[in-house]
């Protein structure tokens, strides 16, 4: 069975969307099918925690949101992320990665830190 | 953080969430259609895919929600909606804790008026009043006054006072007015600034009868001069002494104790003019009331203390003769210090302890009404849980309901108290004197109802809790109501049984002690007083108020005791200095004839001293047990006689006939023959031990006050009018009190009375209460056993098997509180004893009385749900199913 993403540790999924957007905005919609895609399918978003999710990026500034026509002629509500969502992403990855790498170092420990 | 607009821009947040979560679950519908699924399980899946819609909006929404205040709206919508479904509940819940809170706010707000609120004078946490001697004396001689003042280094400034009526004649009707006679440096010391005019310092003495000066109260500016601010400088007549008005008192000062309030002060070298007395310069007569003062800064108590028994032991040193036990101690003064204080706190503490129970009380019935309610809706429970609900959310509302109840319980609660307090602050219990208790409610009043709602409501609302976190959606649906119950019907001890019997156990408490005080109150109306107060009438005035000197006094006092003699159907008039009783009296220190060393310590007893005519005994009904009363011929050339009680006879002389025409010793060393022995009776409280008291001819030893006291059968009121009258006749200028001496011994019983009112009114609470948990546990039994009811009546169970099965628990718990709480009340009638006089738990009525109100407590609370048992049809019953 795939991951849920409510599954993994608090702020993945805000990360995951926020650099998702930093590609290119997005609406809801189209941000589940991204994340869907571009994790092989391991990773499945609920529309259950995406919607609070980007009300909270909403909320903190991180992101923006705008009504307009999508490219397949929907009205849809399109989200684009904002500089301070920009340095809030970039932080998150870099704690995110050293996080990875302790983590990796303790579950295999014979391997040198090579990065 | 601008998040003012955002609340403005809120609903058209929560309209693009919907909207876009709209467009969303399309747009996912058609992508599925195109992939060859038809509309239908195409929108199927898609909805399956989001779960619900609502929970969804709900969560993105309080993202936004700014300290959730709009899901706690929302929260209270819901509340509101439940209960006005269940209007009879509501309102039960919300008057029982109306009376709860509202017994408490009472209660706490005079507690709040008496201790908790300071005196209205500057600085009042650093006043003290001195007490003097094991037995906390305050009263103080002038002189002792003067030392400890000019010697003490404690002390910012003392300052002492004295209550005292007067005859005030304002120009227009003379009548009496109580106002305190105090030291020169009274407002100074206390800091106290005219409202109008100037006040008395003590620059203005100059010795006695140097300062005929006046200051009067603004209430009585206001109702005796309409406020008439050229009242400054006039002269009135105190007493038939001229006395200038100086000044009038700010409207917020009404003197150093919190329920007496004066209408003037006069300054205490007047003492001549308005007490009649000469004592200023006589160190054995301790005549002031109080002396008081503010301890400096940086001085502690105990420092105070030490500081003031230097000067106690250097007045002992210079003044063996008079000055003994010379050490000093501290207390508050609203109360009078410890002659009050303990007191009063010690029953208003009980009282408050009483409450706070009722209120546990109120708050275990509304905690068993809470879980049956929870019990009644949770299959309402399951499907919210079931269709996604937290149980966070589901408790919420719970709470949210039983904190909407209880505030508005509180609210009327408070709104009832504040009502209460008003009355009870206008209440002038003892007429005669100018006595209330102002006891309004403030905002520490307000807030302890607010605090007090908010506790019971989060205590009575927990009750439920662990049976919402238990209920299982599923189970529930299954099985129904009735499979919940299954489960919880057993024969186990819960804690809603304990809680019930908690309850009754403290209901049986308050009604055996209300009992006890009730019938204490009646025993000691009927006891032996040493003189019977009904059918009398008393009269009391001042003749010193009217302007007659000692000389010319006994004449008069003669004249007055023959006219309301010759009024009809009077049967006999004596004059006694201070009625027994009176909330008064005069004590002096006697010695053995044998004593040469007249000091304190040497005395063989100090008692309380009447000076009566020779007709009092007959008219006050004292028996005489030895010897005769006094006559005419007890004059000032006659030697010099008493008339002793029982007690002091035995006391003194071994035995009552022993006593007759020995001799004892005044405390100015007079010698005095015994003529008389009466029996003992009570002179200053009801509840005191017997004591010594001595009887001492008028025409020998002038009184300063005097009361007539009339013995008729007639109607009270015509003779009263009558004796106003014939005694006006000798002179018009006489201040005049009369009532029947039932009436005069409110001050004695006031104690008594108010014990009993308060523990009836909470005796009357706990019984309502506990009828209500009686009746809810009953009613609630009955009607979730109402099938297993209906099959054994079926089965041919007769009436009394159906009632034992129904209400056998009810009536159970019902004996076990009954008997805890009657063995916890005998032990607190022991403490009741110190207020009301001959309050004794060992009544057999008292305890059939116990016993019965408890039967007919259980009997009323059980009826309807014993009528609802009995009239079960099987029939229709097992059709409903």
């Amino acid at each position: 069975m795939e991951n849920s993403a409510r599954d993994l540790f608090p702020g993945a999924l805000e990360m995951m969307i926020l650099q998702s957007l930093r590609r290119q905005p997005a609406h809801g919609y189209a941000l589940v099918q991204h994340i869907q895609q571009r994790s092989n399918s391991l990773l499945q978003v609920e529309e259950g925690s995406l919607y609070p999710a980007l009300q909270r990026l909403l909320k903190a500034k991180l992101v923006k949101a705008e009504w307009g026509v999508s490219s397949t002629n929907r009205r849809v509500r399109t989200y684009q992320i904002t500089p301070a969502g920009l340095r809030h992403l970039e932080q998150q990855i870099s704690s995110f990665e050293r996080m990875f790498e302790g983590i990796s170092l303790v579950l295999d420990p014979g391997k040198s830190t090579a990065s | 953080m601008n998040w003012l607009p955002s609340v403005f821009r809120r609903g058209k947040l929560y309209d693009d969430l919907s909207e876009e979560i709209r467009l969303h679950i399309e747009e996912r519908v058609e992508q599925l259609m195109g992939q060859g699924m038809s509309r239908e399980e195409a929108e199927r899946e898609a909805r399956r895919a989001f779960g619900s819609r609502t929970v969804l909006e709900e969560r993105s929404r309080e993202v936004w929600q700014w300290l959730s205040v709009e899901s706690i709206g929302g929260d209270i919508r819901f509340a509101v909606r439940q209960l006005r479904r269940s209007p009879g509940f509501a309102i039960a819940a919300i008057l029982t804790l109306a009376l709860a809170i509202g017994a408490n706010s009472v209660v706490f707000g005079v507690l709040n008026a008496l201790f908790l609120r300071p005196l209205n004078v500057p600085h009042p946490q650093s006043l003290y009043t001195l007490e003097r001697g094991g037995y906390k004396e305050q009263a103080t001689s002038y002189p002792d006054y003067l030392d400890l003042r000019d010697r003490n280094r404690a002390f910012d400034a003392l300052t002492g006072y004295i209550l005292v009526p007067v005859g005030l004649d304002t120009g227009k009707n003379p009548s009496q007015v109580w106002g305190y006679e105090v030291t020169g440096n009274y407002f100074d010391a206390l800091d106290i600034h005219p409202f109008l005019g100037r006040f008395f310092h003590e620059a203005d003495e100059h010795g006695p009868n140097s300062a005929p000066y006046l200051v009067i109260s603004y209430a009585y500016w206001h109702s005796q001069f309409q406020e008439d601010r050229t009242v400054v400088g006039r002269v009135v007549l105190v007493n038939k002494h001229p006395f200038t008005i100086l000044g009038v008192a700010p409207p917020e000062f009404s003197g150093t104790l919190l329920f007496f309030f004066p209408d003037f002060w006069a300054p205490m070298v007047q003492q001549e003019q308005i007490q009649g007395l000469k004592v200023l310069d006589s160190r054995g007569d301790r005549d002031i009331f109080m002396v008081l003062g503010h301890v400096k800064p940086g001085m502690t108590p105990a420092q105070a203390i030490a500081d003031l028994n230097s000067v106690g032991s250097y007045l002992e040193k210079s003044y063996p003769k008079t000055d003994a036990y010379m050490t000093y101690t501290l207390a508050r003064p609203s109360l009078v210090g410890d002659m009050l204080g303990p007191a009063v706190k010690g029953f208003l503490t009980g009282m408050m302890l009483l409450a706070g129970l009722i209120l546990l009380a109120a708050c275990a019935n509304l905690g068993s009404l809470f879980a049956a309610r929870a019990a009644d809706r949770s299959r309402e429970v399951a499907l919210r849980l079931a269709l996604g609900a937290t149980r966070k959310r589901v408790l919420r509302g719970v709470f949210t309901e039983a904190l909407l109840i209880s505030l508005a319980g509180g609210a009327w609660g408070l709104f009832g108290s504040i009502a209460v307090l008003g009355q009870l602050s206008g209440w002038y219990p003892v007429p005669q004197y100018p006595m209330h208790v102002p006891v309004y409610a403030d905002a520490k009043v307000y807030a302890a109802a607010l605090l007090l709602a908010l506790v019971s409501g989060f205590l009575f609302g927990a009750v439920p809790v662990r049976q919402i976190l238990r209920t299982n959606p599923y189970e529930v649906v299954k099985a129904g109501a009735a499979g919940i119950l299954a489960g919880g019907g057993g024969r186990r001890v819960t804690l809603r049984d304990v809680l019930l019997v908690a309850q009754i156990a403290m209901c049986a408490v308050l009604v055996t002690s209300s009992l006890v005080a009730v019938r204490g109150l009646v025993r000691s109306m009927n006891s032996n007083f040493g003189f019977n107060p009904r059918n009398a009438m008393l009269a009391s005035t001042s003749l010193r108020m009217a302007g007659y000197s000692d000389d010319t006094m006994p004449g008069m006092q003669r004249r007055m005791i023959e006219a309301v003699e010759k009024l009809p159907g009077v049967r006999s008039v004596g004059l006694v200095s201070q009625i027994p009783l009176g909330g008064g009296g005069a004590t002096q220190d006697v010695f053995t004839d044998e004593t040469e060393d007249l000091r304190t310590a040497k005395a063989a007893a100090n008692v309380q001293v009447f000076q009566i005519s020779p007709d009092y005994l007959r008219a006050a009904q004292t028996s005489l047990l030895a010897g005769r009363s006094f006559s005419w011929h007890d004059d000032i050339n006659a030697p010099r006689v008493a008339v002793v009680n029982a007690f002091l006879a035995r006391k003194i002389f071994g035995s009552v006939p022993n006593a007759v025409g020995r001799y004892f010793k005044l405390e100015n060393g007079t010698r005095v023959q015994v003529a008389g022995v009466v029996e003992d009776g009570k002179y200053y409280q009801l509840t005191e031990d017997p004591r010594p008291a001595i009887f001492l001819p008028f025409l020998q030893s002038t009184p300063n006050q005097m009361c007539l006291v009339v013995r008729s059968d007639r109607d009270t009121e015509q003779l009263a009018a009558e004796v106003r009258s014939s005694l006006r006749d000798l002179d018009p200028s006489l201040p005049l009190t009369i009532l029947t001496w039932v009436q005069g011994l409110n001050v004695a019983l006031f104690p008594a009375r108010v014990a009993t009112v308060a523990l009836g009114v909470l005796g009357t609470m706990g019984a309502m209460l506990s009828i209500t948990g009686i009746f809810g546990m009953a009613a609630y039994s009955v009607s979730k056993r109402l099938r297993e009811l209906g099959i054994r009546v079926a089965l041919g169970a007769q009436r009394r098997e159906v009632l034992e099965a129904a209400l056998g628990r009810a009536v159970r718990l019902l004996s076990i509180g009954s008997i805890a709480g009657l063995v916890l009340g005998l032990l607190a009638a022991k403490v009741l004893a110190s207020i009301v006089y001959q309050a004794t738990p060992r009544d057999p009525l008292v305890l059939a009385g116990v016993v019965l109100a408890m039967a007919l407590l259980g009997l009323v609370a059980t009826w309807i749900p014993a009528q609802r048992a009995l009239s079960v049809n099987p029939l229709a019953l097992l059709r409903e199913e």
